[in-house]
């Protein structure tokens, strides 16, 4: 599964990157790295992007770029 | 509104008598704040850290300066200067933009990057926020792969503790191997410690073993180490070789072009003037 499929308030864990070259490190440089919680937050009305509570901070991504995120949904750390 | 805004007033120091001098609490008495003129400095400083940390407002507690303060990434773009005088000698400061990793790409980082890099600075603060301390020490770690002259600066304490969030000072000290310092910048909560660490740092005067993991298979160590040699052999005078070795060994294409196109070089040169003028 990945992470544009995690319903609104959905916990996962990050299980591994789909992206290559600067979306990966920009991805792992704001703490989105294999092991990691993940939990949606919201949506904007147009339906992307979508917020994301990642160690602490809020994030949003576009819908192509969580689609290259695997997820584990419901596990904890 | 504005009257929420931190003011570095707040930090500014009592007159102190004689007698407070002497007085380990009161060593922020020493502080001379320089504003943007340090004439002829003895060391410089770095503030680095993640976007909306406070480094500014740290900035400003150094040096009575008023650099503009916002709570939202961004607000610095490009690196201020100042100084302070502490200790009969001078520092001067350079309060870079915000960034989340020495890998980044886009521009201000670059500023950030490429000073902590290729300036030398002689002492590296990291400022991090307390209450999100998982992800700025990644930010923390890469600093301490460059250089051990490191001292972190935990703000936002007063935050933290509004969390809930305790941190075991003594434990992170040990792991990360480098000072690290509890402040609430805005209220001048730390200064004095900060300053002292810093202080300490510059002058050599202070033991460090900084947390490195760096597991890398032999081959690709041999393969930096043949590549750095390289380097240095073109571009004479560059620090941190190894880094931009390892950068090339993963195809960053950024340090491919500074390399091709020789700015790489300028780059170093640059940053080395920029400090002694």
């Amino acid at each position: 599964m990945t992470l544009d499929e995690l319903p609104r308030s959905g916990r996962a864990v990050v299980e591994r990157l789909d992206a290559r070259g600067s979306q990966r490190r920009r991805l792992m440089d704001l703490g989105v790295l294999p092991g990691v919680e993940i939990v949606a937050q919201g949506t904007s009305p147009l339906g992307d992007p979508t917020a994301y509570l990642v160690r602490g901070s809020v994030i949003a991504l576009r819908r192509v770029q969580a689609r290259g995120i695997h997820i584990v949904q419901g596990e904890r750390l | 509104m504005s009257a929420d805004l931190p003011t570095p007033s707040s930090a500014r120091p009592l007159p102190a008598g004689p007698s407070c001098g002497s007085c380990a609490l009161n060593n922020v008495a020493n502080l001379k704040k320089l504003g943007v003129d340090p004439g002829d400095c003895d060391a410089v400083v770095a503030l680095a850290g993640n976007p909306n940390t406070g480094k500014s407002t740290v900035f400003n507690a150094l040096t009575g300066l008023r650099q503009h303060v916002g709570n939202w990434a961004g607000t610095t773009v490009s690196r201020a200067e100042g100084a302070f005088g502490y200790d009969d000698r001078a520092f001067k400061v350079v309060d870079l933009p915000g960034t989340y990793s020495l890998l980044s790409t886009s521009a201000d980082e670059d500023v950030a990057r490429n000073f902590l890099l290729f300036g030398d600075p002689d002492v590296t603060v990291v400022v991090v926020d307390a209450t999100r301390l998982e992800r700025n020490l990644n930010l923390v770690l890469q600093v301490l792969q460059i250089t051990d002259r490191v001292v972190v600066a935990l703000n936002l304490m007063d935050e933290a503790r509004r969390h809930h969030i305790e941190i075991d000072l003594r434990h992170l000290t040990r792991e990360l191997g480098v000072p690290v310092v509890p402040m609430v910048a805005r209220r001048g909560e730390g200064v004095p410690e900060v300053l002292a660490q810093i202080s300490k740092t510059a002058s050599g005067n202070r033991p460090a073993r900084p947390c490195r993991h760096q597991r890398l298979p032999p081959a690709v160590k041999r393969a930096i180490d043949e590549l750095a040699g390289h380097l240095v052999a073109e571009f004479p005078g560059l620090i941190n070789a190894r880094w931009v070795a390892l950068r090339l060994l993963e195809g960053d294409p950024g340090t491919e072009r500074a390399v091709r196109d020789g700015s790489l070089g300028d780059l170093a040169l640059q940053q080395a003037i920029r400090i002694a003028s």
